[in-house]
């Protein structure tokens, strides 16, 4: 088992609260970065870590930092985006959860580096459980003096607040989040402006997602290059993969980038092999938005290497082959897994959440649900596969966010690399509608 | 000021001025079309798609194409920018998936529209479109809903573009219309069952590119081109109304007055509900003179102005049909 810089102390009792966290080494960080670091140096150190964002696009947090706009007398924002709604991906809210004052370390540490006084979680409203225990923390925390007015003596401020969503995944999307945050409908903005130069309040700000945020905290207190020196090339550091589906021990594990994708399933140190004995048929490793990939390119690149869990070996050979590591939420699928019914189930998630401003993914999404659900239930035709590939086509690179492409990725690569099922749903409507019903290379079976 | 290139054409444009304004500065066939971007109205656009251009090289200063293709209509240019529309296969493949995108769910009742001849997707879908669509699932409908003494809302038709809320929320004294809901279930509402009957309220009709908005003065009087559109004005003692308009006559009855448009379908200036609603005599008005109705639409099919041929049209025609039109022209050729 690899090092854990995150999740070291989360099954210690009582480490919720200020004290049990405080005598595990908590705020270490905080003291550092405020009394012997300048802003510039903290963001200097992160630049150094190679950390990379943890929501799913994996854009360098050091440089995200650097290119903050600071117009003198304007103030600056840290939003943390703890919408985590991504089907699949559960890691912040169980980071949240167990470990609050870490993302508050976090917080206190990153704003300091940006020179933001007034920053914000905007929490997935679902997870209100989690609110009150991020409420307490940040009560804790003001009455030991890390959050306030003149912080440690330093004379740098800073007021934290937890805001929560009304439920939308969309709202996840930063400048969606920026919107709702505002109080207005969560639309997306059309970028630019992006959020660096005109975000919350048409002011700069950064927004980073909970792990990245909670990631600063070892960075800062073991150095970025130490941080640096775990994981593979580019992908530095630790992620927390949340693993589900068929798999023996299912749950969220903090990994050195860097695992092989074999070993991550396969191994007892991880998820413990596929359950009740079954074939793996195919993983969508890095929540439900990432392309599927059946069992050999999962677990060998298209070249034949050993697929690793970084960013770069997931997403080698492109969307032809490869898929991205994304946020993290890794979809182990067994053999008797319908690959039509769940990229149906995916694109429903979709046709819900879109938000309905942009039309490509305004009609694009119900229609693509509603191809699908034509075909699981057994009244497709074979032109309605292309159908799916055209439509996800049309929508993909044309909307104002990305989750017009989280919603047309997932069906383009089920058609790609599972064609055969679908073409197995048109020409066998009975049986691939009994319940159950799923499709095997050896034989199509019922369950 | 900026120097960009648009489908090979120069033009200089000051600062600030984005994509499609320079594009509608050169005007003709390579103007994309703009369904939701208005530009009177601050904060509308880049959310139908339908102005999609490739950037293909983003400014003098760092010549890199832009990875995606952009919303003209909120782009605003950079100096050395160069711009692909009408010559580039791309865009237009792209434009054609938008068309095919907006009209999955709208009704194509366009025999029993009001809107019909001076639609904007019509028109759009026209320009842009397939004649056939691949869409066999039911279309989303809703009722039609009465929002006041003089719009009517028939959301089924609704595309989205946002525009009427924009429009409400600057002209109007208090908005009280906006979107509800999300995703293909969204719609335009009075949240519960408000009233829209602010002064200027009726602009939203003419600012909505669909027949999703119309004016129950005018529902159902006449189809728009067996109308005869004539520029008035009238002194309006509203302090915001220039009450400078345009009257559809249909013999000697003005079955309705809208504000004037540019070749654009944008509104340039204004009107108030009483100038709109209220005064549908001649002897309210003083006439200037016909409307004059600019590119090729149907309003213009019927009166005081030939539609133009656009070039394309000219291109495909065989070459005896052009000589034929030249000799003996019912239309006015534009080229």
């Amino acid at each position: 088992m690899g090092r854990k810089l995150l999740t070291e102390h989360i099954n210690v009792p009582g480490i919720d609260t200020f004290e049990v966290y405080r005598k595990h080494g908590g705020y270490r960080s905080v003291e550092k970065a405020l009394k012997t670091m300048t802003p510039d140096e903290v963001v200097e150190e992160v630049k150094k870590s190679g950390l990379r964002g943890r929501g799913g696009a994996g854009f360098p947090t050091g440089m995200k930092w650097s290119f903050l706009a600071k117009p003198v007398g304007v103030p600056r924002y840290l939003v943390c985006n703890a919408d985590e709604s991504e089907p699949g991906t559960f890691k912040d809210r169980h980071l949240m959860s167990r470990l609050p004052h870490l993302l508050i370390e976090g917080m206190i540490t990153s704003s300091y580096a940006l020179g933001a006084n007034t920053s914000y979680i905007y929490i997935r409203g679902e997870l209100l459980y989690v609110l009150r225990i991020l409420e307490k923390a940040i009560a804790e925390a003001y009455a030991n003096g890390f959050l306030g007015k003149n912080i440690l003596g330093s004379g740098y401020d800073l007021d934290l607040h937890v805001h929560p969503g009304g439920g939308a995944y969309i709202c996840g999307e930063e400048t969606a989040l920026l919107e709702s945050l505002e109080g207005k409908r969560g639309n997306p903005r059309n970028k630019p402006p992006f959020p660096a130069v005109q975000g919350l309040y048409a002011r700069p700000t950064v927004v980073n997602n909970v792990e990245s945020i909670s990631a600063v905290v070892p960075i800062i207190n073991d150095g970025g290059e130490e941080y640096a020196k775990l994981g593979v090339g580019k992908s530095t550091g630790t992620k927390l993969i949340s693993a589900c589906g068929h798999l023996n021990k299912p749950g969220i594990y903090e990994i050195e980038l860097g695992v092989p994708v074999e070993e991550f399933i396969y191994s007892d140190e991880y998820c413990g092999g596929i359950w009740k004995g079954r074939d793996l048929k195919a993983v969508v490793a890095g929540g439900s938005s990432v392309p599927i990939l059946p069992k050999e390119l999962i677990l060998k690149t298209a070249a034949g290497e050993n697929r690793l869990m970084t960013y770069e070996s997931l997403s080698d050979g492109g969307f032809v082959t490869g898929t991205m590591l994304g946020s993290g939420g890794f979809i182990a699928m067994d053999e008797t897994t319908c690959i039509v019914r769940n990229t149906w189930s995916f694109s429903r998630f979709y046709h819900h959440e879109s938000c309905g401003q942009c039309s490509p993914c305004r009609e694009g999404t119900g229609w693509l649900e509603k191809v699908l659900h034509r075909l699981e239930h057994g009244h497709g035709h074979m032109h309605d596969i292309d159908l799916l590939v055209s439509v996800a086509k049309q929508i993909e690179g044309n909307t104002i966010c990305p989750l017009g492409e989280a919603a047309a990725w997932p069906v383009a690569a089920a058609v790609r690399h599972f064609r055969h099922e679908f073409e197995w749903h048109v020409t066998n409507p009975a049986e691939a509608t009994r319940p159950g019903a799923y499709y095997s290379s050896k034989a199509a079976v019922g369950v | 000021m900026a120097k960009i290139t648009f489908d090979g054409i120069e033009i200089e444009v000051p600062d600030g001025t984005t994509i499609l304004n320079a594009a509608r500065k050169i005007g003709g066939n390579i103007v994309p079309p703009a369904m939701c971007y208005y530009t009177p109205i601050k904060g509308t656009g880049g959310k139908c798609r339908a102005c999609l251009v490739k950037v293909a090289a983003g400014s003098a200063k760092d010549p890199r194409p832009m990875p995606k293709l952009v919303p003209s209509c909120i782009t605003t240019v950079q100096d050395g920018m160069v711009v692909e529309n009408t010559t580039n296969q791309s865009v237009l493949d792209v434009r054609k998936g938008i068309v095919e995108m907006l009209l999955i769910n709208h009704p194509l009742d366009c025999p029993v529209c009001d809107q019909a001849g001076e639609c904007d997707l019509q028109n759009f879908a026209f320009e842009h479109g397939v004649a056939t669509t691949r869409y066999e699932e039911e279309r989303r409908t809703f009722e039609k809903i009465d929002i006041g003494p003089y719009i009517q809302l028939h959301m089924t038709r609704c595309i989205l573009c946002y525009r009427c809320v924009y429009t409400a929320d600057q002209l109007t004294e208090k908005r009280v219309h906006g979107v509800l809901g999300r995703g293909d279930a969204a719609e335009i509402g009075t949240y519960i069952d408000n009233i829209i009957d602010q002064d200027f309220s009726g602009n939203v009709i003419d600012v909505c590119p669909v027949g999703a908005l119309t004016d129950k003065t005018w529902r159902f009087k006449q189809r728009v081109w067996f109308t005869k559109p004539v520029n008035a004005h009238r002194n309006c003692s509203h302090e915001k109304c220039g009450g400078r308009v345009v009257l559809w006559y249909k013999g000697k009855d003005v079955l309705r007055v809208t504000a004037r448009k540019d070749e654009y379908g944008e509104v340039k200036e204004w009107i108030c509900n009483e100038c709109r609603f209220e005064k549908k005599e001649t002897a309210d008005w003083t006439i200037e003179g016909p409307a004059h109705i600019d590119r090729t639409s149907v309003i213009s099919a019927n009166h005081y102005e030939l539609p133009v041929l656009n070039a394309q049209v000219i291109a495909d025609l065989p070459e005896s049909s052009v000589r034929d039109l030249e000799n003996n022209p019912p239309l006015k050729l534009g080229r």
